[in-house]
């Protein structure tokens, strides 16, 4: 196994998983630092990151990317079965959490206990927030997602809806079914349907928030200056014992 | 905290058979439903792990290896709510008699013998309501052991609970993975109100049994089927490349 690289002194303090967790990784073991950016489709997520990861290497950090249906296991089964929409709630919920499980097992842990910066684009988080939205109960969300590690940081890229489906529409002249809502029925309409499930999303994330404190970044600035705030965070995180 | 389909007013009603592999489960709840099909009763039967949309990913996560006890569980679980929504509640809304192979207490029975934590298993399958009437097929130890391992079937990975590396050899792992599920089996039997029958015994005898406490504890007249509809069809439709039954619930 590769010597930490980050932070020889060891895992940060107060390192948790939420719940049980994954016994065969002691925290202490957690040498590396797991970054999360959260945020909508269209938030500047994956700009922020691929922005980040540079300027990481470029500092000389080892870095591991993760997101969400990135499994070896079930990703392309869970694609398949979204396509098909033939899911019901439960089964779409526990689907996902498979998929996260599986790279929180096979790629998150092992590359903290390598040292590795983790960068997670999206977490439980967006995960929970959806099935929030969409009626399941918070406690079996919270229990179903015990194994998950608490993230050195969370960044959420807070954009307004109107916003949102902008940019969405100037990248793929469409808006996505799912990132519209479109299974609850809030309307035929799919821009309609975009706009209320986008807000009811952000209720969603200021409601999980009181429970999983989360950084709230203002993302409806320049991708420069987000960027700004984000390395001056980090820094601070990476100097930190 | 849990309630059974009888208390949540369903109309429907669902009987569940556990037991470890060579338990004779099998046999009986397929004895159970020949008789209640014969009787004019709405009946479905279920089995566990048959999800065809999840089986894809859990057959590549045996074959490859690539479960560990989490996603063992979860992946398990979304199947089992993949069967449990689009089959079994609307089934059980229509007033079936729904009779399933295996059903909760497998993963709670399997999950924490692979270390995961009791709580963190029931909490998921906290969705499912508890079936009106399970039966326990306990058998000794060694007599459902031999059934299994009389032909020294190539035992697969993860059935043998070699990923608990309890030993080298499939074998005894197999033996050993077994006895544990037995003792978690017996330890919720008192909770869940199994009706624990003897295993050992003659399969007409048990078979009498199982149809006695059914007729008893349910009232069957209510489930006939007023107008001859075809029953609907087992899942998947077509039996290709028939696994046996260690197969399915490996």
């Amino acid at each position: 196994m590769k010597k930490p690289m980050t932070n020889p002194e060891g895992a940060k303090k107060g390192r948790r998983y939420y719940g049980h967790g994954i016994p065969r990784y002691p925290l202490e073991d957690l040498v590396g630092k797991l970054i999360v950016v959260e945020g909508a489709d269209g938030s500047g997520r994956s700009s922020q990151i691929a922005r980040l990861v540079d300027w990481l290497e470029t500092c000389g950090h080892a870095t591991v990317q993760v997101g969400l249906k990135h499994s070896t296991l079930v990703s392309s089964e869970l694609a398949k079965a979204q396509e098909g929409n033939i899911l019901s709630r439960t089964t779409l919920s526990l689907f996902y959490a498979t998929d996260f499980a599986d790279q929180l097992e096979n790629m998150i842990l092992p590359a903290l206990k390598a040292g590795f910066i983790v960068l997670s684009d999206r977490y439980i988080y967006t995960l929970m927030a959806r099935d929030v939205v969409r009626g399941m109960d918070e406690a079996w969300l919270k229990n179903l997602y015990g194994i998950a590690l608490e993230p050195d940081a969370v960044f959420y890229l807070s954009v307004e809806p109107q916003e949102l489906v902008q940019r969405n529409l100037a990248k793929n002249a469409a808006l996505d079914y799912w990132e519209s809502g479109m299974d609850l029925g809030f309307s035929r309409d799919m821009f309609d349907s975009f706009l209320k499930y986008q807000t009811a999303m952000q209720a969603a994330f200021r409601q999980l928030r009181k429970n999983y404190g989360f950084t709230v970044v203002d993302g409806n600035r320049p991708v420069g200056s987000i960027t700004k705030e984000l390395r001056k965070k980090i820094r601070a995180l990476l100097v930190e014992k | 905290m849990m309630k059974t389909f009888a208390e949540l007013n369903f109309p429907g009603r669902l009987i569940a058979v556990e037991g470890l592999d060579g338990s004779g489960k099998s046999t009986q709840i397929y004895l159970l439903k020949r008789w209640l099909e014969a009787e004019g009763i709405k009946v479905y039967f279920s089995e566990w792990n048959s999800s065809e949309l999840v089986k894809s990913a859990t057959s590549k996560g045996k074959k490859r290896e690539l479960l560990t006890p989490t996603t063992f569980s979860l992946i398990h679980a979304t199947d089992f709510a993949d069967r449990y929504e689009r089959h079994l509640l609307p089934l059980l809304r229509a007033g079936y008699v729904v009779l399933c192979d295996r059903y909760i207490f497998t993963a709670f029975a399997r999950d924490v013998t692979r270390g995961c934590p009791p709580d963190w298993v029931r909490g998921i399958y906290n969705f499912a309501a508890l079936p009106d009437i399970v039966f326990f097929f306990k058998a000794d130890l060694e007599v459902s052991l031999n059934r299994i391992l009389e032909g020294r079937p190539k035992l697969k990975f993860f059935e043998a609970g070699m990923d608990l590396r309890l030993s080298a050899d499939p074998y005894e792992s197999f033996r050993i993975f077994q006895g544990r599920i037995l003792e978690q089996y017996l330890a919720m039997a008192g909770e869940f109100k199994f009706m624990v029958m003897d295993a050992n015994q003659h399969v007409e005898k048990q078979q009498a049994l199982v149809r006695k406490i059914v007729g008893e504890r349910i009232n069957l007249a209510r489930f006939r089927r007023r107008r001859p509809l075809p029953l609907p069809p087992p899942l998947p439709p077509d039996n290709k490349a028939k696994e046996t039954e260690e197969d399915l619930a490996a």
